[in-house]
């Protein structure tokens, strides 16, 4: 998932999460403190107001469409699905527990039917009970409303197929059963598919009333089983929730009562006027990132209310294979040689917010292996193999979306060319269109700096998504692999990767590490950094948790 | 006659009077104090622009569009890093270093890419001059020649190119300004054999040009209405003269000096509109820099590294009030007897 934009995603096999390393630590001033399902609900933080701040709303609020970060965090607290990530800090917090579902599903010995048992007495926050016929007609509702991942996380549902084609309509009679008398639904998928469960943890499944349009429903807010509903949004304005009235706590660790009375986002303000206000206590957070002159003082002066984390994602330079000169292997590596990640990392804030990055795989993502192939700048190195490839001279535009760290970075990316023999150029366009720029073919992008953020934590996720055959789509503003490789061998490693991780996850691990290697020393990406992510927070607020895939827990904060 | 004329405190002496208008220009020019010092200081900034390299190379040792990231400098006998990570606290942020106020190692400090900020500022002051100084050429050459024969011909002609610059006007200027730089900066301005490279310094200095044309043009084009009832070119008529020798010999003398008057005006105008384009991201282009570009680059970095953006910034300033009251001194010099600012 590109951060804060849109995608269509590709889809494969992985699940679970691998045990933490060190690269994964979190850092904080802060003290320690257990949040979440991991502790007890403390009545006496209960109340107040938590007051949010960001530049802009995030889009649309229906959970099926939105595919932000921002309304992704959100969303923790106003809705359910099947199955969901623990909602603690931590490495806990990649492990999959049952929510609405009352177990974890029974899973049909060919690996192609999942079964539920829905729980009871569950309410929307309209005070409907939530039944299986919900259940159903929201599975339905991912195709009528053409969600994002419609046709790629959920592509395997038997009848999916139909409905990718003909949205309006959609029945799933035989892809989603309901049986009413044992309060049971049983997914059928037209194939085993590992990863599923962790894609029913994802907002675009979440439950909703049946009766809710099969169409983007945009600002007006669809009712949900979580402990918030919004009161009110207005996405050039603010967006409130309170507490839902109906909402009782059935599993604390999929979806634990929240602390604040009302939860309040207030949008417009530029980060510089985020941070004053949270170090004047007129704020709680904002979810932008932080200034990178205001780093300094807000880890000395106001340690105690940063908190570092490490995030699932990478930033990454796609090197497009099919144009010159980076059709040329040689010219490839002379980039991974070329390159200084300590340098770029002092672009991104430093060593404490970013970690070089030498593989594909993040630290914490399974199948990551800890090799590092091009561990040290070498631009003589770099130079020889430019000279190799015969591509000395050529022309080579960097193209960066018009944020800071995007432009310091290209900007450092076209000196290094211009030093290991090109000529290079900076080509800064809005950010509003870059991801999807870099994407398309036809725009003949050479070279781009962007993010990857993982959608759930696999391997897949990572390298089939951005480097298989079939991520690849000629001339589409949605052609994931931006640097148009294709390598039937690759991609035959990494189907048998995802195969081996449905009867052994540990050999499906140690076979996406070396696929890893494989496609580092073929190098269509030059991996730059894995970032961390710094939450400043108020003076007043308590029980900080950070959820490696939904980020601070909104929630669980006291304001009291 | 012996007494002295004062206008605008300017004083005309009878030799300057008994010379031709030029050299009493000149002279008048050569006596306001103000204009003088402007000059010199406006002498003084182009010198050190144009030396740029010079200090690049033999003062500061650096090569200020090389990214530096990684590099080290020396101050107060210490090698220190110029960026320079945050040791206090969580350790957040990299900050390039400060102002050392010593030449050699960064006079001024460095940028976010560990670039000597004096060496950019010098080397941007050149593409910044060079930008305003030569747009102003070129929008006073193509205001002079329509404004000439829109005033000249007058009927269907000067509704034409009256038109036209009403169109122009009708624009704000930075907006028509940002709006053909987006354009032009992705592509490049490929028009019959004119061919300008999207990354080249001369679609500025064509953009900034064109979108002033009209103020320079509607002013001459009204004196040249005026000076069609005069005797002197109804006496070029009669003698047979051609409209263009008429408009080079006749009307062209009589306008140029306002022309003259107007060219470091806008040369000032010119350069804070490049200022504010490249700014913008739609001006000067990397790897060029210019005053614009570093008041951007230090944007990022105002709260911990003020001094990238208020030196930049001070240059920008200092140049446009030389070069205002310079050509407020040359209008006081041309034409002693009107008040361009000032008047009651």
């Amino acid at each position: 998932m590109k951060r804060a934009l849109p995608l269509v995603a590709m889809l494969a096999l992985a699940t679970a999460c691998s045990s933490g390393t060190a690269a994964t630590a979190p850092q904080s001033g802060a003290p320690a403190a257990q949040s979440g399902a991991a502790a007890g609900f403390q009545e006496q933080h209960k109340g107040g107001t938590l007051k949010l701040l960001a530049k802009s709303g995030d889009g649309t609020l229906d959970p099926h469409i939105n595919y932000s970060n921002g309304n992704w965090q959100v969303f923790q607290a106003m809705y359910d699905g099947l199955l969901a990530f623990k909602k603690v800090g931590g490495e806990a917090s990649y492990e999959l527990t049952p929510d609405l579902a009352e177990a974890m599903p029974q899973v049909a010995p060919d690996g192609k039917s999942y079964t539920f048992t829905l729980r009871k007495g569950v309410k929307f926050s309209n005070g409907d009970e939530v039944t299986v016929d919900d259940v159903k007609a929201s599975f339905e509702r991912i195709y009528k409303a053409s969600g994002p991942t419609s046709g790629t996380f959920f592509a395997g549902i038997v009848g999916a197929a139909a409905c990718v084609k003909k949205p309006e309509g959609c029945t799933l009679d035989k892809g989603v059963v309901v049986d009413k008398a044992k309060n049971t639904v049983t997914i059928n998928l037209e194939a085993p598919d590992s990863e599923f469960p962790l894609k029913l943890a994802l907002p675009h499944s979440v439950i909703l009333p049946k009766a809710t349009p099969g169409k983007d429903q945009g600002t007006k807010p669809i009712p949900g089983t979580g402990p918030y509903a919004a009161a009110s949004y207005d996405p050039n304005k603010e967006l409130k929730l309170v507490r839902n009235s109906h909402f009782t706590e059935w599993s604390r660790e999929a979806q634990p009562q929240g602390y604040p009375d009302e939860i309040v986002y207030s949008y417009g303000l530029t980060v510089e006027a985020a941070v004053t206000a949270i170090q004047n206590g007129q704020a709680d957070w904002s979810f932008d990132p932080l200034p990178a002159d205001r780093l300094t003082e807000i880890g000395s002066k106001y340690a105690s209310q940063a908190h570092v984390n490490p995030l699932s994602a990478f930033w990454y330079m796609p090197l497009n294979t099919r144009i010159a000169p980076f059709d040329k292997p040689e010219a490839r590596q002379a980039l991974q040689w070329a390159i200084d990640r300590a340098a770029v990392v002092k672009m991104y804030g430093g060593a404490n917010l970013a970690a070089p990055a030498c593989t594909l795989l993040p630290a914490g993502i399974p199948g990551h292996a800890d090799f590092c192939d091009y561990p040290k700048q070498d631009l003589e190195k770099a130079k020889q193999l430019v000279q190799q490839s015969g591509t000395a001279g050529q022309e080579v535009a960097v193209v960066v979306a018009d944020e800071d760290v995007s432009k310091q970075i290209g900007e450092y990316v076209r000196s290094v060319l211009e030093q290991i023999g090109y000529k290079a150029k900076l080509k800064v366009i809005s950010t509003n269109i870059h991801f999807t720029y870099v994407q398309n073919s036809k725009n003949q992008v050479q070279l781009s700096v962007t993010q990857w953020y993982a959608d759930y934590p696999a391997a897949s996720d990572f390298l089939h998504v951005l480097l298989s055959c079939a991520s690849f789509r000629e001339g589409s503003d949605a052609s994931i692999n931006m640097a148009a490789f294709c390598d039937k061998d690759m991609d035959a490693k990494m189907a048998e990767a995802m195969k081996l991780d449905q009867t052994d996850k540990n050999a499906a691990n140690t076979k996406w590490g070396e696929i890893d290697r494989e496609l580092m020393r073929k190098s269509p990406i030059v991996p730059l950094f894995q970032p961390k992510q710094v939450d400043f927070v108020s003076s007043r607020v308590g029980n900080y948790g950070f959820h490696k895939q939904f980020f601070m827990l909104l929630d669980q904060l006291w304001v009291k | 006659m012996t007494a002295e004329l004062a206008v605008d405190g300017v004083r005309t002496t009878p030799a300057a009077a008994g010379a031709g208008p030029w050299r009493q220009a000149g002279a008048r020019l050569l006596r306001n104090r103000s204009a003088m010092i402007a000059a010199s200081g406006l002498a003084l900034i182009v010198l050190a622009c144009v030396l740029a390299p010079l200090y690049a190379s033999a003062v500061a040792g650096t090569d200020p569009f090389v990214s530096n990231v990684s590099g080290t400098t020396v101050v107060g006998g210490q090698q220190v890093q110029v960026l320079q990570q945050s040791t206090e606290g969580l350790g957040l942020g990299v900050t390039p270093i400060g102002p050392t106020w010593d030449p050699g190692h960064f006079f001024l400090g460095a940028d976010g890419q560990g670039r000597d900020v004096m060496a950019r500022l010098l080397y941007g002051g050149r593409n910044s001059l060079l930008i305003g100084g030569a747009a102003a050429l070129l929008c006073c050459f193509l205001a002079t020649i329509l404004g000439i024969i829109a005033g000249y011909f007058g009927g269907w002609v000067d509704s034409v190119l009256s038109r036209f610059f009403d169109v122009i006007w009708a624009f704000p200027v930075y907006l028509l300004a940002i709006c053909l730089s987006v354009v032009l900066l992705t592509s490049g301005l490929h028009l019959g054999p004119v061919h300008i490279d999207a990354g080249s310094l001369w679609l500025p200095v064509l953009i900034i040009a064109v979108i002033y044309v009209p103020y320079v043009a509607r002013p001459l084009r009204g004196q040249v209405m005026a000076l069609r009832g005069k005797e002197f070119l109804h006496a070029a008529v009669g003698l047979g003269a051609s409209d263009l020798r008429i408009m080079r010999r006749e009307v062209l003398p009589n306008v140029l000096p306002t022309v003259i008057v107007f060219l470091p005006l806008m040369t000032a105008l010119n350069m804070l509109t490049e200022s504010a384009l490249s700014f913008l991201s739609v001006g000067v282009q990397s790897p060029d820099a210019s005053w614009g570009t570093i008041i951007n680059d230090g944007l990022a970095l105002l709260y911990t590294r003020p001094m990238i953006t208020i030196s930049a910034g001070l240059f920008v300033a200092l140049t446009a009030v030389a070069l205002n009251v310079f050509g407020d001194g040359v209008r006081d010099a041309l034409d002693p007897n009107a008040r361009l600012r000032g008047a009651a």
